[in-house]
């Protein structure tokens, strides 16, 4: 890499280190994907805040997978702008995905590989400074609880335990902000909590998450909640002012009023 | 003669060799009378989808039999897939037929015509017969869970294996797919089915709870709850997350656990709120809410859990 293209970088990293201390890690506008003649999102527009838990609920086909894969720089946005941890999504989309963590409901991390093993190698493909590497590694393993198990090939850890991994993996190099994609999908209800204490605990670190769940206890857990139908967000806001918007108890009424709304649409 | 649907003696089912051997389902015994609806809820890899195999004559069992309607895996498993209805945890049909094809191709297999089984499974159809042209890779989740279910009824089947049918499945969609469930049951049909969600296994007229390959509690949804053995409390101020830390720190806290909007504490029956209230208020909380509430199913499966954990020794 040549001076010119590092310092080029460079520029780029402190002009979004600026947008994120603005105060946002997410800021989109009337953000749309169109295939062929099917809009699979269709003008959102909302802001993730430094800091904030913000919950991306909707039912199976609103287009929460499309819109996280343009946020998380896999897909080029038909039209509509925005920024993700301070990069353009539109054309530094290589920049977001240094910036990121991502976690895919699917488990991602390699079976045959041991658990020091798998954080050495994802450590290395984000960039992660090799001196911080071995002290990160001590760190993460401690705040699992996991000292015992260094060793241990991956394939041989509890499904539970590994989620737990596979999330410390994805905030291992500190990103501005965490994609949680359905991380507690048929997880015991045990381990669904304690993942949600993780992920409490990488907040007061100062990471920003951004999840989907289809356990709608967990859309509690989130500062704001927002919910998608048609490929449009329908409604933003905190769970309580959801709940009382419409005058239920539980967010699980909550989605279904919303998602009603949409089946009306239809006819 | 009244026999039952389904009956599984003392079945195991072992995987791999020496130390890396799992024992994917463990002694497993358990009886579903007739027209019955049964849930097996259990986290992933509890062995869920092996007890389905063994159930529905796919996988032989180390030790251990199942009769089916009075047939046996083993030797009679011609006889059992005729009068069983499968749907596996994966989608499984043909993404690039279309809604119709598939449903065509299903009813050929077992011989019959979509025309010869409308009636039957018209209330699930009419919902997916509008885009009985679209190819069911293009489905969203829910209709696809619809169409997997329509094969699976296809041929009029006695018996309903159903395999994480709504995993997944956003929540407006799932219950949708419950409702249709009670339909079948006004058909007398018997429904095995598994799900990670405990709350809908409340629908069930019974519960087995699958943990490391053994069922650790076999009861109705509401013996299971009512034999909860602690005083639940719905607690709640405006720091959550602090909240939870302060009331493991209480005393004669048995557990702690987040639910939706709440903190469930588990305490010794008797025990007496106002001084949880107490406590609360020492540890500076605001706003404190407590409640008395009747354990959930997922209350009951963790305590459950917790008491596994500890007769292994963990």
């Amino acid at each position: 890499m040549g001076i010119k293209s590092i310092k080029q970088r460079l520029l780029r990293e402190r002009k979004a280190i600026q947008a994120v201390n603005d105060g946002y890690v997410i800021q989109v506008n009337d953000l749309t994907k169109k295939f062929g003649d099917f809009t699979a999102v269709d003008h959102i527009s909302f802001e993730v805040r430094k800091g904030e838990i913000f919950g991306f609920l909707g039912a199976n086909g609103a287009g929460k997978t499309t819109a996280i894969r343009m946020l998380c720089g896999l897909h080029r946005p038909t039209s509509g702008s925005g920024m993700v941890a301070g990069f353009n999504i539109c054309n530094q989309q290589e920049d977001i995905k240094r910036n990121i963590g991502y976690m895919s409901q699917k488990f991602s991390l390699y079976n045959d590989l041991r658990v020091w093993e798998n954080i050495r190698l994802f450590a290395g493909i984000y960039g992660v400074n090799e001196n911080l590497i071995a002290p990160k590694t001590d760190a993460l393993l401690s705040r699992l609880g996991f000292m015992s198990e260094r060793n241990t090939m991956v394939r041989e850890l509890p499904l539970g335990w590994k989620q737990k991994l596979a999330f410390s993996v994805a905030i291992l190099h500190d990103p501005r902000i965490v994609f949680l994609d359905e991380p507690t999908g048929g997880v015991d209800p045990l381990t669904r909590r304690q993942f949600w204490e993780l992920i409490y605990e990488a907040v007061s670190r100062g990471i920003t998450v951004f999840v989907t769940t289809h356990y709608m206890d967990e859309a509690e857990y989130c500062n704001r909640v927002s919910m998608m139908v048609d490929g449009r967000i329908e409604m933003l806001d905190t769970p309580r002012n959801l709940r009382s918007h419409f005058g239920v108890e539980s967010m699980e009424e909550v989605f279904t009023r919303i998602a009603r709304k949409a089946t009306r649409n239809d006819d | 003669m009244a026999s039952s649907a389904v009956i599984a003696s003392h079945l195991s089912k072992r995987f791999g060799h020496g130390a890396h051997q799992i024992t994917a389902v463990d002694d497993i015994s358990l009886r579903v009378e007739k027209g019955e609806m049964f849930g097996i809820i259990g986290p992933d890899g509890a062995g869920k989808t092996t007890l389905f195999r063994l159930l529905t004559s796919l996988m032989l069992p180390d030790e251990g039999q199942v009769r089916i309607e009075g047939f046996n895996t083993l030797k009679q498993y011609k006889e059992i897939r005729r009068i069983i209805g499968y749907m596996p945890g994966r989608f499984s049909l043909y993404q690039d037929l279309s809604v119709e094809e598939n449903l065509n191709f299903f009813a050929t297999l077992f011989g019959t015509h979509i025309r010869a089984n409308y009636d039957f499974i018209y209330p699930i159809y009419r919902y997916l017969e509008p885009f009985k042209k679209r190819k069911a890779g293009n489905l969203s989740g829910g209709m696809k869970q619809k169409l997997a279910l329509c094969c699976a009824l296809i041929h009029n089947p006695k018996v309903l294996f159903l395999d994480e049918p709504t995993t997944g499945v956003d929540p407006v969609s799932r219950k949708e797919f419950w409702e249709m469930l009670g339909l079948l049951q006004q058909k007398d049909i018997t429904v095995v089915a598994s799900t990670p969600y405990m709350s809908e296994a409340m629908r069930c007229h019974r519960i087995g709870f699958i943990q490391n390959g053994k069922i650790i509690g076999c009861n109705t949804p509401q013996n299971i709850r009512e034999a909860f053995p602690w005083l639940v409390l719905s607690v709640r101020s405006t720091e959550m997350f602090r909240l939870l830390q302060d009331l493991r720190a209480y005393p004669d806290c048995r557990a702690c656990h987040s639910f939706g909007a709440y903190q469930h504490i588990y305490l010794p029956k008797g025990s007496d709120p106002e001084d949880l209230h107490r406590y609360l208020t020492r540890k500076r909380h605001n706003d404190i809410r407590i409640k008395e509430t009747d354990a959930t199913i997922e209350d009951c499966f963790m305590d459950l859990m917790a008491k596994k954990g500890e007769s292994d020794g963990h």
